[in-house]
């Protein structure tokens, strides 16, 4: 008898997934003692669909090829000082929040696959996880060499993995991640496979590297054209993690669906201050924050949920607040920097009119009503040179970690407070989905290292701002601050000078 | 003659990131690899216990016994960062596909003697189970570990063994003709046929090993120094008119395997010469999996050359070099 030749799926599958034995000189269950825990039930993992089938020689061929271009790139820019042919210096802000803020995940998300592509039982999803494993060291190391010849010029940027640690408004992606890490596997896979990576990366990702294309910066957005063809890989494993759970037993969903409504309301949380970059920040505007949202949430996220619906999973939880609240969040967000930049690593300024009628124009239902007001008396405060700044500390959401500044979904007048009482302490939220989270876990949130807190117990360096902004690394008249004034701005208009004066 | 390309000169504020300068002992240019590996972990500040091991943080240095005052100092001689690593594994794949398209164009492997094949099957294939445990190994470490200095290139090697095992298996795939009849086989005897036995239980017993720096000897002192070794070198000797082919076959693990030495050596030097404490436990580790590792080579040394001296050499080759490394053997 002849055996038949094998088909490409099985061919992969000899090449992957069969390499797998079943031990015997050791428990199974002592070789993965991660995947049980979260109450999943995983009847067949062979039930597991590959989502790409690439085998190693082919993911370096490619990946190889990928990296020799978009180096080339990177090294052009570097050679031709394409910093000097952005939109603006304002714009150089962005990467400052990409590489303190964004780029560090990326690391914690190649580590936490790291943990999925060895724990999970199921060798074809460890082949899966391994790859995006990698994948996102890759990110991590090419923003940075992106980033890189940014550096050399702007201020901001040079103390990246310190401030990542220890600066308030960092610990909101820090511990969003540090969360989906201290979660099980499962959890982990549908908090940034699924949630971040599939649901949400049109809105984090996407507004990044548009925005670069926007503002000449063409070494980002090459990084940004080079990542998507990994990107889309990632979503499709973080689609076939959700469906493969949904599918192997009934009682996964109601665990799925909190996790699913959990990292829908923390991303959304996150990708606030994505909001106030897109809106305030590209001195070129791709789009608003709020048309963003409509295309890539409200009808593509529908969708998608519409298909998810035959598996008895429901959209996230608080995702019609979310929708109302993005009427307001990038105003709400960017008026917290502006009065906070003084303690920041990066510069925040005052839109000026045409970028106020922009705004009225993309928000007509809230800007006008509640949002220009602020500005315009801050600008009047600032002509008659009294620059506001907030000098306190304000006080954090135990769970998002964000100052609680958000209003009542229905009542952007009102400031949203809600708090739970743990073994005899209160813990407060900016809203009912923070709230909800901590409701669920409280023993994990209550270990929650809250910045502002933390410089009241005296762990930040010392008592005082200029104390605190040492330990943060922030080198103060010169990282912090208005935009105006500051010596990325002087540097930026001795570049424009010397254009002029060339071209006369 | 020279030619000049007049540009504008701009001056840079900074040479590097800051964090890169204090390591370098001043503001001076990095290269690729210190700027995208140095610091590059988080390492204060974490804001809650992992359920899955609550006892640790998820960077957490005691998840060794080994102590480092400075994680960054195991760094990796071929300065590896994605890009790099990709290309130079892509380079050596490209050698691979030529390898493998000439010897399946000439039928080199299809139409070897029956009996040649069924020795190939039983001694050779089974290696890709052991590259599949040893990129759970090295995911493993990668994901346990502490700095990346250490834990970047732990995922390129793991990746590394994914590869090797595809190699391996393709081997199998050429013998019989593309049906997986050799690859079943060759799994059976891993799984049941004593020769392996050994093998597959060092394996399985690293696979639950929690200590991630022990973990780490054992893997590139026992399973690669002396395993690995053993299968790939001296291939042309063993399977007779077959040798030549598999050597080609697996020329990217001969090559690779000098490669990772290099790394990992210089790795288990650095921990080694840390303290007498580091120097102790790690010679310690050393001295276990090499034994291990040596004894567990006997019956596969046996079927493969006739008798074990290919076995004892490796790990009296393994516990000299071991020795160079500063370690007490």
């Amino acid at each position: 008898m002849t055996a038949k030749k094998l088909s490409l799926k099985q061919r992969y599958e000899f090449l992957t997934r069969d390499l797998d034995w079943e031990p015997s000189y050791q428990p199974i269950d002592a070789i993965f003692p991660y995947d049980q825990f979260e109450g999943i039930k995983i009847k067949d993992w062979s039930g597991w669909e590959d989502p790409f089938r690439l085998t190693m020689d082919s993911y370096w061929k490619f990946q190889a090829e990928k990296e020799r271009k978009l180096y080339a790139v990177i090294d052009a820019f570097a050679q031709n000082n394409g910093q000097t042919g952005i939109s603006d210096g304002r714009y150089v802000n962005v990467l400052k929040i990409f590489l303190t803020g964004i780029s560090p995940e990326e690391y914690q998300a190649h580590r936490g696959f790291a943990f999925t592509g060895r724990h999970f039982r199921g060798a074809g999803t460890r082949v899966a996880c391994q790859m995006q494993s990698i994948d996102e060291l890759r990110h991590v190391q090419t923003q940075i060499h992106t980033i890189s010849h940014y550096n050399k010029f702007f201020d901001g940027m040079s103390e990246f993995p310190a401030q990542h640690d220890r600066v308030f408004y960092l610990s909101v992606p820090k511990s969003f991640f540090d969360d989906a890490r201290s979660a099980g596997p499962f959890e982990f896979m549908i908090a940034i496979g699924f949630a971040f990576e599939y649901l949400l990366t049109n809105l984090l990702f996407v507004p990044f590297m548009s925005g670069a294309a926007y503002n000449g910066d063409m070494s980002t957005v090459t990084f940004g054209f080079s990542a998507q063809s990994d990107e889309s890989r990632h979503m499709t494993l973080g689609i076939e993690v959700i469906k493969f759970l949904l599918e192997q037993h009934p009682d996964n969903l109601p665990i799925v669906q909190k996790w699913v409504d959990k990292w829908f309301w923390r991303g959304f949380r996150l990708l606030g201050i994505v909001a106030a970059m897109m809106d305030y920040m590209l001195p070129k505007k791709v789009m608003s924050w709020k048309e963003a949202w409509d295309i890539y949430f409200v009808e593509a996220g529908g969708a998608l949920f519409k298909d998810l619906a035959r598996y008895g999973l429901k959209m996230p939880k608080y995702a019609d607040v979310a929708t109302e609240a993005c009427e307001h969040i990038s105003h709400q967000n960017w008026g917290l920097f502006y009065q906070l930049c003084h303690v920041a690593g990066f510069h925040a300024w005052m839109p000026d009119a045409a970028h106020l009628d922009w705004l009225s124009e993309k928000y007509p239902n809230t800007f006008d009503k509640y949002y220009r007001p602020r500005f315009e008396m801050w600008a009047k405060q600032e002509k008659d040179g009294k620059r506001f700044y907030f000098n306190g500390l304000p006080q954090l959401c135990s769970c998002c970690q964000l100052p609680m500044l958000y209003t009542e979904p229905g009542d952007p007048t009102k400031t949203c407070f809600r708090s739970s009482t743990f073994k005899d302490t209160r813990y407060h939220f900016c809203s009912d989905g923070c709230k909800d989270i901590f409701d669920n876990e409280p023993e994990k949130y209550v270990q929650s290292w809250l910045p502002v807190n933390q410089i009241f117990q005296g762990n930040c360096g010392g008592a005082t701002v200029p104390e605190v902004l040492k330990w943060y690394h922030i080198n103060v008249g010169v990282d912090n601050g208005d935009y105006v004034g500051s010596p990325d701005e002087a540097l930026w208009k001795s570049w424009a000078e010397q254009r002029l004066s060339e071209a006369s | 003659m020279t030619i000049q390309i007049k540009t504008v000169e701009f001056t840079p504020k900074r040479h590097t990131f800051g964090h890169i300068a204090r390591r370098l002992g001043g503001d001076r240019s990095a290269s690729r690899y210190q700027e995208g590996t140095l610091d590059l972990q988080a390492t204060e500040n974490f804001h809650y216990k992992p359920l899955w091991e609550p006892e640790f943080w998820h960077y957490d240095q005691a998840k060794t016994a080994v102590k480092m005052a400075d994680w960054y100092k195991p760094l990796d001689p071929r300065q590896y960062y994605y890009a790099t690593y990709n290309i130079a594994r892509a380079n050596m794949q490209q050698a691979v596909e030529r390898n493998f398209t000439f010897a399946d164009e000439r039928g080199l492997l299809a139409n070897l003697p029956a009996e040649l094949k069924a020795k190939i099957i039983d001694t050779l294939l089974p290696l890709r189970h052991a590259h599949w445990g040893s990129n759970m190994n090295m995911a493993e470490i990668c994901q346990r570990g502490y700095g990346t200095a250490v834990t970047a290139p732990c995922i390129f090697s793991a990746m590394d063994h994914l590869g090797m095992a595809q190699i391996i298996s393709r081997i199998g795939l050429l013998l019989d003709g593309l049906t997986g009849e050799s690859l079943r086989a060759a799994k059976q005897t891993w799984m049941t046929v004593t020769a392996w036995q050994g093998i597959r239980k060092l394996m399985e017993d690293s696979l639950v090993e929690r200590d991630w720096f022990h973990l780490y000897v054992a893997q590139t002192l026992g399973m690669n120094a002396v395993l690995l070794r053993i299968a790939y070198t001296g291939l042309e000797a063993s399977y007779g008119t077959a040798g030549m082919a598999l050597a080609m076959l697996t020329e990217f693990c001969a090559d690779w395997l000098a490669e990772e030495g290099r790394w990992s050596d210089a790795v288990i030097k650095a921990v080694a010469a840390e303290s007498p404490e580091n120097n102790a436990l790690v010679s310690k580790w050393a001295k276990d999996w090499i034994a291990r590792a040596a004894d567990a080579a006997v019956p596969l040394s046996v079927a493969v050359l006739g008798d074990d001296t290919a076995a004892r050499v490796a790990g009296e080759a393994t516990t000299a070099h071991a020795r160079a490394l500063g370690l007490a053997l």
